[in-house]
């Protein structure tokens, strides 16, 4: 869809996907990376867990589809380079501290006489102003200010980071969604503009309704309470996530016209294995509102959900579930992500060849398919500076002699 | 700033709860008009969702409901399963650039307003379709929402201290992922057809696209056979790192010292005690490897101040440091504010409420729009008599039909 485009990817892991999902779309992505390779190749796992520039996971599930350059932009001859390229670019994609990119005479001011119609797309921890955007962030950081780890963990421990870091992702992604905001009114105004991308606004939307509502509705701060959800503005809560005889399942109780012959079908359900319903069995689920739901009433429909799917495996559980339609789903294992029958018959995994390592290695496949494009990773992710020939002598045109110049200068 | 990108993109919306409205919105934020087409005979499901404005339940006074729209939307009703109801939706179409859906697969098709039906009113429409598993597979008609898909995806099990089962994010956590993926796909194909004059329909499968979040643990069962670590707040590669407990009520401050620089900066701003000159912390590795008495070494400090002062005081020194935000502190935020990230608008049922957001972006030649949620039929006397130039008399006769329930 997108592949008369051009990007110059100069982002660390605070924008990689950014990048990525632009390149999966079909955008020619080239990947800017110091001499000597990205820090973020640093990040893990690893391939057969070989701590390894080469063999990082992280950078090869996000910089799938692209090329990549070695470039210093600290240098002179670098700042020339990059301005050489940004001639023929659409998109500059960033993600220093603030300020940086002006301090090497690369900010838009500069990049907008260059190329006119260019694209900057910065994402940042904080964004390009205010009274944070000095502020260094990590994972951890953004996850606390987000208002993300407030709300997740036991009370009776400290609030709860992700094992999985991918906080940033959020940021890169709606980095993504301003650039081809940006790339589509290029044409009505005739230039292109700054995207100001920020990682910290981007995740406070993922606290969603659940956790604003109740402080603008009730003035109610959502605490942290395991698995147990606060439901409505009187105190009851339900939880989201069970313990079942091999794992987790997930299941929220829903009230509505929607759910009634989903709650209707657990109900029997529950009967039918003679397990006592108690109160549920006594709830007209075509009538039932959540001001009927009293604490007593939600502790005992917790009572009897807890029981009942503790006696059965998360498979058993998923596959009655949804012969009957009720949304009680597997917390699935990345083993059992990866045999999922749905995604097999959707043809969803993509083999991508990794020759470097004699390896063949299985990547999601593409975010959405489409009648007109294809849409998703295509090869495996760049070596440093795997492109510098095809770059810099068929490309930008130069010598033999000017690119040893460069490389032994440590400028490529 | 310019005027905005979509104005004169027309939208028709199909789509209940979340994603397919989130995925919309971006075209709504710039300036595209939206048709939301909803219907009494049964309500989108956020809109009988707890919690509600004074915990009365009603139509309009569902605050999930609210927070998902925080855009200019028509709001028409219009009963799909009526005849008449088809062939209205039909002149909506041919006017519309984008149709954007979220019922169960063939329902769209049921009503005789598939792709390959939309195409022959408009050739070059561009239709949207989001559910929760895709539109084939053995799945394709079982329905889902944000909440199990969480699950489904593997997000509700990475949050979790190694001796405990986990603890899950925040609520439909997917309902706030998958629309990234396919706004951004909805606006490159638009930009597609601004240069090719071809539409397209858009297949997000919501599951498919939550998992290239994951992608790095995909990776590592397929070649390294493991399953995600739990690892509480601890990082492999940070010491101190962690929330450390600070004055108050449940107050807490996230601090992470990854390098040397960072260590003596933090060493500096805590006041040099004599235990952080002690070997156990001389080194990161010695640090990681002695981090519970590092925690607690750490917390007899933090716990003297509040969050905030612990947060400036690290961050003006160099030391990455940021407040565990409780939601109260996010609506205070000064760089939220300073962004304007949070709107206040007033609404019939809702009163003032400050929870609209707009993208978490800005660009320097487009503003974004944000307006109070539409009500239910709001503007069904405006879309169908004026508009679409439906009489009076037979607006009034349809009515009555049940046309538009």
């Amino acid at each position: 869809m997108l592949s008369c485009y051009r990007a110059l990817d100069l982002t660390d892991e605070k924008g990689f996907i950014c990048g990525k999902v632009l390149a999966d779309l079909g955008v020619d992505v080239i990947k800017i990376e110091r001499p000597g390779g990205d820090p973020a190749r640093s990040i893990g796992p690893f391939y057969h867990d070989m701590a390894h520039p080469e063999k990082s996971l992280y950078w090869f599930a996000f910089n799938g589809n692209k090329r990549s350059i070695t470039l210093d932009i600290e240098r002179t001859d670098g700042q020339e380079v990059l301005k050489k390229l940004a001639k023929t670019a659409d998109i500059v994609i960033e993600s220093f501290a603030p300020g940086y990119m002006d301090k090497q005479g690369l900010g838009y001011s500069v990049l907008n006489q260059v190329n006119p119609m260019i694209v900057m797309t910065s994402i940042s921890n904080f964004g390009q102003k205010g009274p944070y955007k000095e502020y260094k962030a990590s994972e951890i950081v953004l996850w606390a200010l987000s208002g993300m780890m407030y709300i997740v963990g036991d009370p009776d421990r400290p609030p709860l980071l992700s094992s999985y870091p991918h906080a940033y992702l959020f940021g890169g992604m709606q980095g993504a969604i301003g650039t081809v905001i940006a790339l589509y009114q290029r044409e009505m105004i005739g230039r292109g503009q700054q995207v100001d991308a920020s990682a910290l606004m981007s995740l406070v939307r993922a606290t969603g309704p659940e956790v604003q509502a109740p402080w603008e509705l009730f003035r109610q701060i959502v605490k942290r309470e395991g698995r147990m959800r606060l439901r409505t503005g009187t105190g009851v809560r339900t939880p989201i996530l069970w313990r079942c005889k091999d794992g987790d399942v997930g299941f929220f109780l829903l009230l509505g016209a929607n759910f009634i012959k989903a709650n209707t079908a657990l109900v029997e359900w529950i009967k039918s294995e003679g397990v006592d319903s108690g109160v549920m069995g006594q709830i007209d689920w075509k009538k039932v509102g959540w001001d009927e739901i009293t604490e007593d009433v939600a502790c005992q429909i917790n009572a009897i959900l807890t029981e009942f799917f503790s006696r059965h495996t998360k498979q058993e559980l998923y596959e009655e579930a949804i012969k009957k339609g009720i949304q009680i789903v597997p917390a699935l294992t990345a083993k059992e992500t990866w045999e999922f029958p749905q995604f097999a018959a959707r043809n969803y995994w993509v083999k991508i060849a990794h020759p470097e390592l004699e390896a063949v290695m299985t990547y999601p496949g593409g975010f959405i398919k489409s009648t007109e494009t294809t849409c998703g990773i295509r090869r495996r992710a760049p070596l440093i500076g795997e492109h510098n020939e095809e770059i810099y002598k068929k490309e930008l045109g130069f010598s033999a002699e000017e690119l040893m110049i460069l490389k032994q200068s440590r400028i490529i | 700033m310019q005027g905005r990108p979509f104005e004169g993109i027309k939208v028709l919306e199909f789509c209940w709860a979340g994603v397919g409205p989130f995925s919309l919105n971006y075209l709504a934020y710039y300036g595209a008009e939206v048709i939301k087409v909803e219907t009494t005979l049964r309500p989108d499901i956020t809109r009988t969702g707890a919690p509600y404005k004074d915990n009365i339940p009603g139509l309009e006074r569902s605050a999930t409901f609210a927070w998902t729209h925080p855009v200019k939307k028509y709001d028409i009703t219009l009963n799909l399963n009526h005849p008449r109801g088809i062939e209205i939706a039909e002149k909506l179409v041919a006017r519309a650039d984008v149709v954007g859906e979220s019922f169960t697969a063939g329902k769209m098709e049921k009503f005789g307003l598939g792709y390959e039906d939309l195409k022959k009113i408009r050739q070059d429409i561009i239709m949207f379709r989001t559910c929760g598993y895709g539109r084939t597979g053995p799945l394709s008609t079982q329905p889902s929402t944000g909440f199990s898909l969480t699950t489904l995806t593997g997000f509700n099990s990475m949050c979790r201290w190694p001796d405990r089962p986990s603890s899950p994010v925040s609520g439909p956590y997917t309902d706030f992922i998958a629309p990234l993926f396919g706004g951004l796909a909805l606006i490159a194909a638009l930009d597609y057809r601004r240069r090719t004059g071809k539409g397209q329909c858009i297949d997000l499968s919501q599951h498919e696209a939550v998992i290239n979040f994951v992608t790095p643990i995909v990776l590592d069962y397929d070649v390294n056979q493991r399953e995600l670590v739990p690892t509480g707040n601890q990082c492999d590669h940070a010491a101190p790192h962690g929330p450390y407990r600070c004055k108050g009520d449940d107050r807490w401050c996230a601090i992470a010292v990854s390098t040397d620089e960072e260590w003596d900066i933090f060493c500096n701003v805590i006041g040099k005690p004599a235990w952080t000159k002690d070997q156990k912390f001389s080194t990161l590795l010695n640090r990681l490897k002695n981090y519970h008495e590092l925690d607690t070494l750490v917390e007899e400090w933090t716990i003297n101040f509040e969050a905030e002062e612990v947060m400036v005081m690290m961050q003006a020194a160099g030391v990455p440091a940021g407040v565990v935000s409780n939601t109260q502190d996010l609506f205070e935020d000064p760089q939220l504010k300073y962004y304007h990230h949070f709107h206040e608008l007033d609404h019939p049922a809702m009163g003032k409420c400050a929870f609209y957001q707009g993208p978490g972006f800005r660009l320097s030649e487009a503003d974004y729009d944000v307006a109070r949620p539409p009500l239910l039929g709001e503007h069904n006397e405006y879309i169908y008599t004026k508009i679409l130039g439906i009489s009076d008399d037979d607006y009034t006769k349809w009515m009555q039909d049940g046309v538009f329930d």
